[in-house]
């Protein structure tokens, strides 16, 4: 590996960590993309790698969550059942529904959450 | 029942591979009366059981480039934990909006994403 590469590489870990620490979530939005143009790994492998990089640190921050008292047990449980389920459909469904429509969909209401939650 | 139902599609969301925790955090915010912290804490939580099977499944086909995965890691647990050490001290109110700015940066992401090349 080159040493401007692993440079890249480092920098880029950091930062994705940094932001799933901080919002809970986002680590892969981050790492995906990144590691598709600092590599020359193709789309597929780069989402299979980042969901290894980011299990250790999800577990990392999960704990200091825990240590800290946010972490609702009860809670937890019912939204991994239906979680669980909800991605089995979700990629049963990935082959039948165009992506670009729930893509797009998907992100409009993203950009009303977002706003409800900085007024 | 409510928290199943939200769960059941932010996985769909996540199984599709469009990211469930930006649906599933929103999601508590508006509708429960959970603070930003704990629901960030529920879907750092709730990704674990989730990414286990999927990375066992990635390892057995093949998937996953081991060599890239070492300085990204060390780097993200530096990450990780002063990201996660940063939102257990901040003001749930600050955290919610600036996750609000991070949201609206990544449904931008998502409105203009290409798509596979």
């Amino acid at each position: 590996m080159k040493k401007n590469i692993l440079f890249r590489l480092i920098l880029l870990g950091f930062f994705a960590g940094l932001v799933n620490g901080l919002f809970g979530s986002g680590g892969g939005t981050i790492l995906v993309p990144g590691m598709f143009f600092l590599t020359d790994m193709g789309q597929h492998k780069s989402h299979a790698t980042a969901i290894s990089i980011i299990l250790p640190l999800t577990i990392l921050s999960t704990y200091i969550y825990m240590q800290n008292g946010d972490i609702n047990w009860p809670i937890a449980i019912k939204i991994i059942c239906g979680s669980v389920i909800g991605a089995y459909i979700g990629a049963k469904l990935l082959n039948h529904i165009p992506g670009k429509i729930l893509r797009k969909s998907f992100a409009l209401f993203m950009l009303i959450a977002a706003i409800r939650m900085v007024f | 029942m409510f928290y199943i139902v939200v769960g059941l599609f932010s996985g769909i969301m996540g199984g599709m591979g469009i990211g469930g925790g930006t649906i599933l955090i929103p999601a508590l915010i508006i509708f429960t009366t959970l603070n930003q912290q704990q629901s960030q804490g529920l879907n750092l939580l709730c990704f674990i059981p989730a990414a286990i099977v999927a990375f066992i499944t990635h390892l057995k086909g093949g998937n996953i480039e081991t060599k890239f995965c070492i300085p990204l890691i060390i780097a993200g647990l530096l990450g990780a934990f002063l990201g996660a050490n940063m939102a257990i001290r901040i003001s749930s109110d600050l955290l919610r909006r600036l996750f609000g700015i991070f949201l609206f940066l990544m449904a931008l992401y998502e409105f203009f994403y290409k798509g596979k090349k």
